[in-house]
């Protein structure tokens, strides 16, 4: 096969994903998701600046079930991307590159933002 | 055998002449991030239903508005960068991925500011 025919990897309909190829598109994923979400929070900010009406406005919509949809995710992808990015400064300081240590500390992200997003959901329900 | 000069050696700054610096102010901003995030979070949590004027009082505090600030600049620093690797990434045209980079940057470049004098406004 010429070089220039071979597969770019992964190439996906053969690729069989791992927990650690599957974490590292998620990094990305998430990271745009919350590029996008920053709408939200300028928009709150926004609001509250521009009044009482719009900022009704905004607290109604945020409390609608599209705003409570919208801010579920968007706490997932915050505490993913926060979980992961901690991951990643460790491996750009030089710790945990042995594969055991990366599917050690990738479980440990999983865990940590199941944990985070039900904690903050658990607690933001009873201020409620 | 590097075929690099002994003066591009030590300036350290690549073919891009950029050196580490993209990378390093994502790390940077990511490293500020960190407790400028859960500070945010649980502040968001008590917020809630809040009205207007709780909102006020809790924005004009000074130390809320400076996180507040902070926040926004590292949190679009960061996502600009972020997405501007992305772009480099899957955009191969070069008119189209330079158009994207600077639409990209530009709108974060307004969304920032609209969130700093936001909270300027409701600071003073």
């Amino acid at each position: 096969m010429s070089a220039d025919r071979r597969p770019l990897s992964p190439h996906l309909q053969i690729y069989r994903p791992q927990l650690t190829s599957t974490l590292s598109i998620l990094h990305r994923l998430t990271g745009i998701a919350l590029a996008v979400g920053t709408l939200l929070l300028v928009y709150w900010l926004a609001a509250a600046a521009a009044g009482p009406d719009a900022f009704h406005g905004a607290q109604s919509f945020m409390g609608s079930w599209l705003g409570v949809l919208l801010l579920f995710g968007w706490s997932v992808a915050l505490f993913y991307h926060l979980c992961n990015g901690i991951r990643h400064l460790f491996w750009d300081a030089g710790y945990g590159f042995e594969l055991p240590q990366a599917y050690t500390s990738g479980w440990a992200v999983v865990i940590g933002t199941g944990t985070l997003t039900v904690l903050a959901w658990v607690i933001g329900l009873i201020v409620i | 055998m590097s075929l690099r000069t002994p003066l591009a050696r030590v300036r350290h700054l690549g073919s891009a002449k950029d050196g580490t610096h993209h990378w390093w102010l994502q790390r940077v901003t990511a490293l500020a991030l960190v407790p400028l995030l859960l500070w945010f979070v649980i502040s968001v949590i008590g917020m809630l239903g809040a009205d207007h004027r709780s909102m006020v009082d809790w924005v004009s505090n000074p130390v809320t508005a400076a996180l507040l600030i902070l926040l926004i600049i590292a949190t679009f620093y960061h996502a600009v960068l972020g997405l501007q690797v992305v772009i480099e990434d899957y955009m191969h045209d070069r008119v189209a991925r330079m158009a994207v980079l600077l639409l990209v940057q530009g709108l974060g470049f307004l969304l920032a500011t609209v969130g700093v004098i936001s909270v300027l406004s409701l600071l003073f």
